[in-house]
């Protein structure tokens, strides 16, 4: 069966694209001053990434989710309580892997992560190990151990 | 929301920075208008007269990566030549080419072709001779039309075997105005 993969844009275009929505997210997270070192963060960390990627779907939830990652290490670098893991993003004012809320919302936080992201959004590891902040391995340690749960409890 | 205007120059600098960007391109005025112009690690890869990124922005994916990204500071020097060059400064160029992709015939023809001095016109036969193959006139016209870098590899001063002005990519009044700047026609 052929699978139509959305190809992956020119960077012009994603950063043309969400840079407007990365920035608000950062303005909300770290206030005006801190958002704009954040910013460029954001999009550096994405487009060091960028030539990896497999395919051009989900690169909104991709960009919001390394964000959130690069909101946190700067929270954790001020000193400031703070998450470990990103929040997942909303598109839409929906969650787009709602379908798996009912599933996921009882594993712990890092595998939730790498299995909404891996099969909610259909990420590789590569992509997930950059939104995440960690290695393309533990991403997917992360979300076959989630899986692996899931399966005792469903079974 | 708006990203403030200094703030999206900060990142497009420290982008073009981390040399990661397969292609950088940014919009140059110019005596012939608008140009679009694209530099790669291996030197300049295009200048289109459509100034409009949307129709360049995947023809240059598809050559050099999908790193592709507006970064006027990586087009420095490129503007810096065309500059000088529209104000009768320079009659070279200085600037590395990336021809990745072309072949044969073809960059034989555009070796030639950049070896068209400044102010002088060539025919598309004699250009066609020049590359090893005198029956290519018309071979020679469809690598002048393809051209990727006009200007700069100057098939503006490829003419008709009677010396007429005959087709040009960005149109013949813009081959006219090369042409005058170079003092080739009056």
């Amino acid at each position: 069966m052929m699978v139509a993969v959305t190809s992956i844009p020119p960077f012009e275009t994603f950063y043309a694209e969400n840079a407007g929505d990365v920035l608000r997210l950062l303005r909300r997270r770290l206030g005006r001053d801190r958002a704009d070192d954040a910013f460029q963060e954001t999009f550096l960390r994405a487009l060091r990434a960028y030539d990896r990627l497999r395919h051009g779907e989900h690169l909104r939830a991709w960009v919001l989710t390394i964000a959130e990652r690069v909101a946190i290490d700067a929270h954790r670098r001020a000193g400031e309580p703070t998450d470990e893991l990103p929040e997942l993003p909303h598109l839409d004012g929906r969650p787009a892997y709602e379908e798996l809320a009912f599933l996921t919302d009882t594993l712990p936080a890092k595998e939730r992560a790498a299995v909404v992201l891996r099969y909610g959004y259909d990420l590789d590891y590569e992509q997930i190990a950059t939104a995440l902040g960690s290695s393309s391995d533990a991403a997917r340690q992360a979300a076959s151990s989630g899986v692996r749960r899931l399966r005792r409890r469903t079974t | 929301m708006t990203v403030p205007a200094d703030l999206d120059r900060r990142f497009r600098d420290a982008a073009a920075r981390t040399g990661l960007l397969d292609a950088s391109y940014d919009v140059i005025d110019s005596e012939l208008g608008p140009l679009l112009a694209a530099v790669t690690d291996r030197g300049l890869a295009r200048i289109s007269f459509d100034p409009d990124p949307d129709r360049e922005l995947d023809a240059l994916a598809r050559l050099a990566g999908p790193r592709v990204l507006r970064a006027p500071r990586a087009l420095d020097e490129t503007r810096r030549e065309l500059d000088d060059y529209f104000a009768g400064k320079r009659t070279v160029f200085d600037l590395d080419l990336d021809l990745r992709g072309l072949t044969g015939f073809t960059l034989r023809v555009l070796d030639e072709l950049a070896r068209v001095p400044y102010g002088q016109t060539a025919t598309y036969g004699e250009l066609a001779e020049r590359a090893g193959n005198p029956r290519a006139s018309r071979a020679v016209g469809m690598v002048m039309n393809r051209n990727r870098i006009p200007i700069v590899l100057p098939c503006h001063r490829i003419v008709g075997s009677s010396g007429q002005l005959v087709g040009y990519g960005g149109g013949l009044e813009r081959k006219e105005t090369l042409l005058r700047l170079e003092g080739a026609i009056l």
